[in-house]
């Protein structure tokens, strides 16, 4: 069963509508149904005889092109040649993938209000995944607002006013070159007075090697953490699927900085599956909580090891596509 | 991980045993270690297959330099094979009868509004008259982005109350003609490479705008995708260049070399930092030592060149004096003076140099002639100019595609030159000697 948003949010399990749930999965493969990706084109067009090195040397080079690095590229393929018998290589490999994430994800909401800081580098949809997380949160009968972190970006705060309408929720703006931890204090302060559920707060894109942003995102942090002991309760890394190697480097650094405790995979719609964050959830232990399958509203979904693995091999979707 | 490898690297090619040539073996071994660097780089995997196995034939019996290991020289090949790939094609933007439209189209988020700004800051430092025009009616906001940025660096922003992307790029031409603007810019929204509908949108607005060039706008962050990427928009859009964008971070930016190789377009622009001046030249060189990432590798070669650059001034100058000149010095002489080339503007504000350093405009293709016509003869005339004879001098003219008469005025230059050689030789100074190899081989 794929992780439902119930579980996620850790509410008591409303039965979710069969069609989106295999909508997710049309969309989790993207264009799949028309052009298999590259990685599960790779994978199909190995004819696996696990006493051949090549064929083994081909699975490794498969998992490169699914941008899932070469050392846990080597890991998964030592994984798989430890197991005794292999019926199906994607099968396999899919289950092999799944094993390297941690338990389901949760969202930690049990905080009034909960306050979750959203981070990562530029453009990889960290102000779109709060619009839509702002309006899952809603639906699920939660009062939601949402902060204008980001003051340095040109109209940011606008595109953060629009999500935030869409989604019905709350929203605090900020003036343009003002203090971004000045702008997460006052989020935080009204979301107390208003009596929210959950504040999220959005920031500025920041490339990791730039020390003088990464201290200023610290300093966010550190002033939220002063005016809410024991906030953030969630600080979520928005990492773009279509990131390479330099994924795993981001999501070390901004977890030194600012304690990530998930990471928001989005842009899963297109071609790329995103196989970095397999090196991140094993490596790093950051657990995957969000993906982001698109630019609407609802485009945002629960992260489940055992679809990404399979969407990532391309292998059989199993049960969601026998009800396609 | 970056640094375990690179510790790696330096072990395996720097205890490959040492030889004068590069063989099979040496190359193999080596090609592994740089196999692996480009992958970790996020070079397309088949991009990486392809490029090892050419730069493999490349380097098979090359000379390997002395005080440089055959693994060291193995990584020196591939450097410039990198940047030479790199580097193809023409960096600079096109213009046509005004207004040049000038597209810009990507993935979402890769940085195409922001490039636009900068490309509009940098075309009006140019002295051109850029204005931009927002076509993404899709993402929140993304308009008033642009008219932001445009009010920051006062560039006019065509927003329009339309709401069909098509017709607002329309119109933006014709208000563009209308203004006498020479440059507009149109600003996409981001879309996916697979989206149908979009990129059905895309060919949409570039059929309406008639664009001189259409940049594909990719950020330095991508890995193995980028060949889909870029081969989707090529064949859909037909692009003609790319800006990388986010270079200001540490990723090795693999993909621009995968995209160089699949689809042939040049990178034209690197984009910097998120301030609009941030955007600069592409500098393949530059781009080719990120990628392999082997800094403490390639500073060790760069030493090495200079070494041996400076034993071959020493060795020239021993020549100078005895008053000997041959064609072998004549080449190296002109490819110091090329390598020279940036200096020249330093070395013409010193007093007295100033009048020598003119007409050592050595422009590239005369430099490729005089290089052709050299490079035609055999070895034994180079070494003894005077055996070309007659028939020698047809061959050598057949062999480089030239006249007789520039062989002819070559053979004489060179004797110019040994003459001024010997007087040097005898203390004097030998005024002319830039000049003449600067006029060698013009027509
Ligand atoms: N296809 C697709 N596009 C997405 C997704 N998430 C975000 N985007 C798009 O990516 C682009 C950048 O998104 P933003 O939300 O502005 O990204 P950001 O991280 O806030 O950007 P900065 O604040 O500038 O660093 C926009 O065009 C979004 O519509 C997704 O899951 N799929
Ligand atoms: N560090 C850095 N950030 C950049 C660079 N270029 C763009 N950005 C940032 O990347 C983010 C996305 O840039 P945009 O120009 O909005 O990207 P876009 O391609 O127009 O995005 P969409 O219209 O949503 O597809 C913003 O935060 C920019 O400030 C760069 O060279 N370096
Ligand atoms: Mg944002
Ligand atoms: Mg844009």
């Amino acid at each position: 069963m794929t992780l439902g948003w119930a579980e996620l949010l850790g509410d008591a399990a409303a039965p979710e509508p069969e069609e989106s749930r295999r909508g997710l999965f049309r969309r989790l493969r993207g264009g799949l149904s028309r052009s298999r990706t590259a990685l599960a084109e790779r994978i199909a067009a190995i004819r696996f005889d696990p006493d051949d090195d090549e064929t083994w040397q081909e699975l490794e080079e498969a998992l490169i092109l699914g941008d899932v690095g070469v050392q846990a590229a080597g890991e998964l393929v030592q994984r798989l040649g430890r197991r005794r018998s292999i019926d199906d290589l994607g099968t396999a490999l899919a289950e092999e993938v799944a094993g390297l994430f941690g338990p389901p994800p949760r969202l930690d909401l049990a905080h009034k209000p909960a306050v979750i800081l959203v981070v990562g580098v530029n453009g990889t949809g960290k102000t779109t995944t709060i619009g839509k997380l702002a309006s899952r949160l809603t639906a699920s009968g939660r009062s939601v607002l949402v902060g204008a972190g980001d003051t340095f970006r040109a109209a940011a705060e606008e595109q953060l006013e629009v999500w935030a309408k869409r989604a019905g929720a709350d929203f605090v703006g900020s003036n343009k070159g003002q203090d971004p931890a000045a702008v997460a204090f006052d989020a935080i302060e009204a979301g107390i007075a208003r009596g929210h559920d959950v504040v999220i707060i959005d920031t500025a894109g920041r490339l990791h090697t730039q020390t003088n942003l990464m201290e200023e995102l610290i300093k966010v942090r550190r002033v939220i953490e002063r005016r809410l002991p024991g906030a953030p309760h969630e600080t979520l890394l928005v990492l773009d699927a279509t990131t390479g190697q330099n994924g795993l480097q981001q999501a070390k650094i901004f977890s030194q900085a600012v304690q990530v405790t998930g990471v928001v995979l989005t842009k899963l719609d297109g071609t790329a599956k995103g196989g970095i964050v397999i090196p991140i959830a094993y490596d790093l232990g950051l657990p995957v909580k969000l993906i982001g399958v698109g630019e609407t509203l609802d485009d945002l979904r629960p992260f489940d090891a055992a679809d990404f693995g399979r969407a990532l091999v391309g292998g059989d979707p199993g049960e969601d596509t026998a009800a396609d | 991980m970056f640094d375990a490898l690179a510790d790696k690297l330096q072990g395996v090619l720097g205890g490959l045993r040492k030889s004068g040539r590069l063989d099979e073996e040496t190359i193999g071994k080596a090609m592994r270690e740089i196999r692996l660097a480009l992958l970790e780089a996020d070079v397309n995997f088949k991009v990486v297959k392809e490029f090892v196995e050419s730069v493999r034939e490349r380097a098979l019996g090359q000379d390997v330099l002395k005080s440089l290991t055959p693994g060291q020289q193995v990584v020196k090949i591939v450097h410039e094979e990198l940047a030479a790939l790199m580097g193809q094609g023409d960096s600079r933007l096109a213009f046509g009868r005004p207004p040049t439209v000038i597209l810009m189209v990507g993935l979402q988020g890769s940085g195409k509004t922001t490039a636009s700004a900068k490309l509009a800051l940098r075309l009006r430092k140019e002295g051109k008259n850029p204005a931009l025009v927002p076509v993404d009616l899709a993402r929140p906001a993304a308009i008033e982005q642009l008219e932001q940025l445009g009010k920051q660096i006062q560039i006019p922003v065509y927003r329009s109350e339309l709401r069909d992307p098509v017709a607002v790029a329309r119109e933006g031409l014709e208000r563009a003609r209308a203004e006498g603007i020479d440059v507009l810019i149109v600003d996409t929204a981001g879309r996916l490479h697979v989206d149908e509908a979009l990129m059905a949108e895309l060919v949409a607005i570039r059929d309406a705008t008639k664009p001189m060039n259409i940049l594909l706008v990719l950020d330095a962050m991508t890995g193995q995708e980028a060949v889909t990427v870029a081969e989707a928009f090529q064949q859909q859009v037909a692009f003609d260049g790319v800006i990388l964008t986010k270079l200001d971070g540490d990723a090795r930016g693999g993909a621009a070399l995968s995209v160089k190789a699949v689809t042939g377009k040049p990178i034209k622009f690197a984009s910097v930092g998120e301030k609009l001046d941030q955007l600069e030249v592409f500098h393949p060189e530059r781009m080719s030592s990120r990628i392999l990432g082997m800094g403490d590798v390639l500073s060790l070669i760069e030493k090495a060149e200079e070494a041996i650059e400076a034993d071959d001034a020493v060795e020239m100058e021993k020549r100078m004096r005895s008053g000997e000149f041959t064609f072998d010095d004549f080449l190296q002489s002109y490819r110091m003076l090329r390598r020279m080339g940036p200096l020249k503007g330093v070395l013409g504000m010193i007093p007295g140099l100033g009048k020598q350093m003119e007409g050592l405009d050595v422009d590239e293709k005369q430099m490729a002639r005089v290089e052709a016509i050299i490079l035609s003869m055999t070895p034994k005339e180079r070494r003894t100019p005077h055996l070309i004879n007659g028939s020698r001098r047809l061959r050598i003219a057949r062999g480089s595609g030239v006249s007789v008469q520039e062989v002819n005025k070559l053979l004489t230059a060179r004797k110019e030159m040994q003459k001024m050689m010997k007087h040097l030789g005898k203390g004097k100074m030998p005024a002319l000697s830039p000049q003449a190899l600067g006029r060698a081989g013009r027509r």
